[in-house]
């Protein structure tokens, strides 16, 4: 627990699980965590501002996602991400609609 | 399969059983809860009444709660799993009930065992004492084949399984069994499977969650292999399963082109936030950017296990990556495309091509911590 914000827990997504003997992490060191946390929230806000939201980071353990209008929602691990968007948004983010997936190939355009 | 192996973290390694209902749970249970190995487990059950345990009783301690001679805590389910888990965390604590260091939930005939699965893994208190371990499924061989066509939850539990233990084959011809085996390999092809009277402390042993085992249990299922025909790039290797009108189909991927490891967290993530209920299992090797070495990925409905860092590749020759789907009423073709679309997005968004061990060194560390410092 930070104790100045009193932040609780860690994120405990399986894409930056505790480094540990055997397991696969970006979680290592300090520069790889931070480089990491860098490039998913390049391609997480790639795939958001489809939908007009913003994901940012805020002290490097807590993310804040916001939308046009300015209303917000915090959370502490990606397991929140997506179902926090889906709220967000009606019609929510479907990786298997193909407008969906057109809108994100014209980013890569 | 390796033997009895300490927590590596120090949390009590829990088992999940299941199968359909009459599928032969119980015996299962009782039959390995005689081995010595296995002397220090405690057991959650529905019913005392199920297990007949009663000439293997040593004292009870109270109504919910028995001491087995063989060492067993055996204990019930009242309401919630997780209350019952906390509560005999605190008594082992308290020292009330014997000392265990393995926990083993028999879970009721139709359940899905995602939600005791997810519930291990996300709940607050739990997640820092017990620790996922192999899923043992019994199916039955008179009527496996029936329930599986028949009953999706029979599909999800097999989809769970680390472990596939095959009842009653005394009640039925080899050919059947055979059948059924091939089944099981469709349906779950990263699957043990085995014949009950096979069975032993063994195949509960191994902590499914963190072992690069995993991979190597992935590896020796592998679906693809012994085909001879394959498009390049392109899904196959299909089974249609009907089951309860919906149709259940396993199917694998092969990805050419090396994978981005963050865009791939984003997009499974995305994968099965949205469709999780249809996805009942997904189990991968990956040739993950900057990585020398395969990642193996291993999930149930939504919930992903820490990737395991492979020692090696298990072909050295073919090191493309491979994911194994079972889905329901799922495009497979529509799957890869939307992969193949995020992997692209990184492409564009992450132009570099370091590797993790630059990475380690620092080189390239410096503009990352200015942009998310302070």
């Amino acid at each position: 627990m930070c104790a100045l914000c009193g932040v609780l827990g860690a994120d405990d997504h399986w894409t930056s699980a505790v480094a540990r003997p055997g397991v696969y992490t970006r979680n290592g060191n300090s520069a790889m965590r931070r480089r990491e946390a860098a490039d998913r929230l390049k391609i997480a806000n790639a795939v958001l501002r489809t939908r007009r939201l913003d994901l940012r980071e805020w002290q490097g353990g807590t993310y804040i996602l916001s939308n046009a209008t300015g209303s917000t929602r915090v959370f502490r691990s990606l397991s929140h991400m997506w179902p926090e968007a889906e709220a967000m948004v009606s019609g929510g983010f479907d990786p298997l609609d193909a407008d969906f997936l057109r809108k994100i190939e014209e980013i890569t355009r | 399969m390796n033997g009895a192996s300490p927590p590596r973290d120090g949390k009590i390694p829990v088992n999940l059983l299941t199968g359909f209902l009459g599928s032969g749970k119980t015996t299962l249970l009782r039959e390995l809860l005689a081995d010595p190995r296995l002397k220090q487990t405690a057991v959650l059950i529905n019913e005392f009444g199920e297990v007949g345990l009663d000439h293997h009783l040593l004292e009870r301690i109270d109504e919910n709660v028995v001491l087995l001679n063989s060492g067993c805590v055996c204990c019930t389910v009242r309401g919630e799993l997780v209350d019952a888990l906390i509560d005999l965390d605190t008594r082992r604590a308290k020292g009330l009930i014997p000392a265990f260091d393995r926990v083993v939930i028999e879970t009721t005939g139709l359940a899905d065992p995602f939600p005791a699965l997810s519930t291990l893994r996300a709940h607050p208190v739990l997640v820092n004492h017990f620790g996922l371990d192999k899923v043992v499924v019994t199916i039955d061989a008179v009527n496996g084949e029936a329930q599986l066509r028949d009953r999706l939850e029979a599909v999800r539990q097999l989809a769970g399984a680390d472990v596939v233990a095959i009842t009653k084959t005394d009640l039925c011809g080899a050919d059947a069994v055979a059948r059924l085996r091939r089944k099981l390999a469709a349906i779950n092809p990263s699957a043990v499977t085995i014949l009950r009277e096979q069975a032993e402390a063994a195949h509960l042993l191994g902590g499914a969650s963190v072992s690069p085992d995993i991979a190597d249990a992935f590896v020796d299922a592998d679906p693809s292999e012994g085909l001879d025909h394959h498009h390049e790039g392109e899904s196959r290797h299909h089974h249609h399963l009907a089951s309860g009108g919906s149709t259940v189909t396993s199917f694998s991927v092969i990805v050419e082109e090396r994978l981005d490891w963050t865009a791939f967290g984003i997009w499974l993530t995305m994968l099965l936030n949205r469709h999780g209920d249809r996805i009942f299992r997904v189990k991968g090797i990956l040739n993950v950017r900057g990585e020398e070495r395969p990642i193996a990925i291993h999930g149930v409905q939504r919930l992903v296990h820490p990737p395991a860092h492979m020692k090696a590749w298990p072909d050295d020759a073919d090191r493309r990556s491979k994911l194994v789907f079972i889905v329901e009423g799922l495009d497979p073709a529509v799957i890869k495309h939307s992969l193949r679309v995020f992997n692209d997005l990184s492409d564009r968004l992450l132009p570099r091509t370091e590797t993790s061990s630059q990475l380690l060194g620092g080189i390239e560390g410096g503009d990352a911590l200015a942009q998310t410092g302070g």
